[in-house]
């Protein structure tokens, strides 16, 4: 069976020019990049051009870019560094109900050591409010971080208004960019953005390879010690391969930005056209334009998740869910939740993102099985044919806990 | 991450359905995840002569619901009312330990069946 790729936020190929190039870093020319020999001169200066890659993917300096381990790393690189740097000048923080695991976790750490920090609430697509930025400010804050596009639902946030309100408060700004950096035009100095996660495996790059950008004047806390790498934010030998490998992938992405929107939003927009068209009783979730061009987002009602991955994995369709039943915690995804979507609703949502290599073909047939796999889940459903059971929180009949 | 046996009862799930006159009919949610599921039964002379099911939740509590269904189909209520959850979680060769509780939901919605028809009985 043909197998159909559809999960791109969670992952991507890597390209095959990257692959290769990053070959021969691990075999030919495998130097240290602090050595002065020529096996690490010749290392350093492609660490440097892949460092130059990077920043002009989004509109940086080379020497604004620092490379981690990946977003997660940033994330916690840009939300400690910030609050333990300015710590004297405050001690609040903002952010969003919406954010990846990687900043609101480091949010909660931060916390516990004596931050405080306001979650700023969504409308019903998943976008904050201008105005809930700005009445969140205090005089204490010291970072503002919000997501350019979120990973479950695509919304892309307002940021260049934010990063003017930042600019103008002078507070620093800080974007998790992961699922929109090599998908999505950026510029961080027309956006005034200070700080930006990005991730190589998002965007055709190496897993476990991502960078921080930081404007020159952030005042950042390194949150390992060691040798001098990275300038001391993120000392430790550098992941050269996984370097080299993001700097091609900037590159390419770069190249190629344009040309992979056009071709992915069109397929986005016949794949929703065709899911609205065939199945009836269901939800967008987010922005109807101000999305992610790969992003589609439904909920199906009366329909599980999981039940409705395993059908199309069967398929050999891979896509993912928002449902409680494929979370290890169990809990629905609070993205959904914060959005306003019932459990219920949050149950039945199906996550399809797509990516430079899907065809049209792929969406053909993704049409064809899709309506008849709701269509046979609907009618196993004790909710379709039972109005009043729909309308109730399924927790209501729960009688053992 | 399920087992064969698991799958087969997702792909092909045995007794779908409803009963139009139930002799019995159950119905739990599950607190942990917000799932649901009803059982049918048609009861004659103590005997479970059918059962249908109908399930909203992952592929863990669609198979276990079809199996229980197979597992009581024509035996008598007092030995429907021993199937416990870990033996329908067996029956499918084991669960995923995150989704021990899906199995929770079928052997529970039986024994409310089995109650609802009891209930009913007495009431005539
Ligand atoms: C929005 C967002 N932030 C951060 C991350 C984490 O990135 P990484 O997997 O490179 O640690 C992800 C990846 O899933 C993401 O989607
Ligand atoms: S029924 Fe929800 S996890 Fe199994």
């Amino acid at each position: 069976m043909k197998r159909i790729y559809f999960d791109h936020s969670a992952t991507t190929a890597v390209d095959a020019d990257v692959a290769k190039l990053m070959l021969e870093y691990m075999t030919e020319k495998f130097g240290n990049p602090s050595s002065i020999h020529s096996f690490g001169r010749e290392v350093r200066k492609a660490v440097d051009e892949a460092r130059g890659h990077v920043a002009d993917l989004i509109g940086a300096n080379a020497n604004e870019i620092f490379f981690t381990s990946g977003g997660t790393e940033a994330d916690n690189i840009a939300l400690k560094g910030v609050a333990f740097a300015n710590r004297k000048k405050g001690n609040h923080i903002i952010t969003t109900a919406i954010e990846h695991h990687a900043i609101l976790h480091t949010c909660e750490y931060l916390e516990k050591q004596g931050f405080s920090i306001t979650y700023l609430p969504v409308d019903e697509n998943a976008r904050v409010r201008i105005e809930d930025v700005r009445n969140a400010i205090t005089d204490k804050t010291i970072l503002i971080s919000v997501m350019f596009a979120n990973n479950e639902v695509g919304t892309l946030q307002p940021i260049k208004e934010i990063g003017e309100i930042a600019k103008e408060k002078g507070i620093y700004f800080h974007t998790d960019a992961v699922q929109a950096v090599g998908s999505y035009p950026i510029n961080v100095k027309e956006l005034n953005i200070d700080l930006l996660t990005l991730s190589g495996h998002k965007f055709h790059g190496p897993k476990g390879i991502g960078a921080l950008y930081a404007r020159r004047g952030v005042r950042l806390e390194a949150q390992q010690q060691g040798g001098g790498q990275e300038r001391s934010i993120r000392p430790g030998t550098e992941n050269v391969p996984g370097i080299i490998g993001l700097g091609k992938a900037a590159e390419i992405a770069k190249r190629d930005l344009e040309k992979k929107i056009a071709h992915i939003s069109a397929l986005r927009d016949k794949l929703m056209a065709g899911i609205q068209a065939k199945i009836p009783d269901i939800k967008l979730n987010g922005h109807p334009t101000l999305r992610m061009p790969g992003n589609v987002n439904f909920s199906f009602r009366f329909v599980e998740g999981e039940s409705l991955l395993l059908n199309l994995d069967l398929k050999g369709i891979a896509a993912s869910s928002g449902s409680a039943c494929t979370s290890g915690s169990l809990d629905p995804s609070h993205v959904l939740l914060a959005m306003g979507l019932t459990h219920e609703v949050a149950h039945g949502s199906l996550r399809i993102s797509l990516g430079r290599g899907n065809t049209e073909e792929e969406i053909d047939y993704c049409l064809t099985v899709l309506p008849e796999i709701i269509e046979r889940l609907r009618s196993m459903s004790p909710l379709s044919n039972s109005s009043t059971m729909a309308e109730n929180n399924p927790c209501s009949h729960c009688h053992k806990h | 991450m399920y087992t064969e046996k698991v799958m087969d009862h997702f792909t092909n799930p045995r007794n779908v359905g409803e009963i139009k006159e139930a002799s019995g009919v159950g119905e739990v949610g599950n607190a942990k995840c917000g799932d649901i599921m009803r059982i049918y039964l048609q009861v004659e002379d103590n005997i479970i002569k059918d059962v249908k099911f109908k399930t909203f939740g992952c592929g863990a509590a669609i198979a276990t619901s079809s199996m229980v269904t197979e597992l009581v189909k024509g035996k008598n209520l007092e030995e429907a009312l021993q199937i416990s959850n870990q033996a329908v979680a067996e029956a499918l060769g084991g669960l995923p330990p995150a989704k021990m509780h899906c199995s929770n939901l079928a052997a529970d919605a039986l024994h409310e069946a089995i109650k609802d028809y009891m209930n009913k009985k007495e009431g005539k």
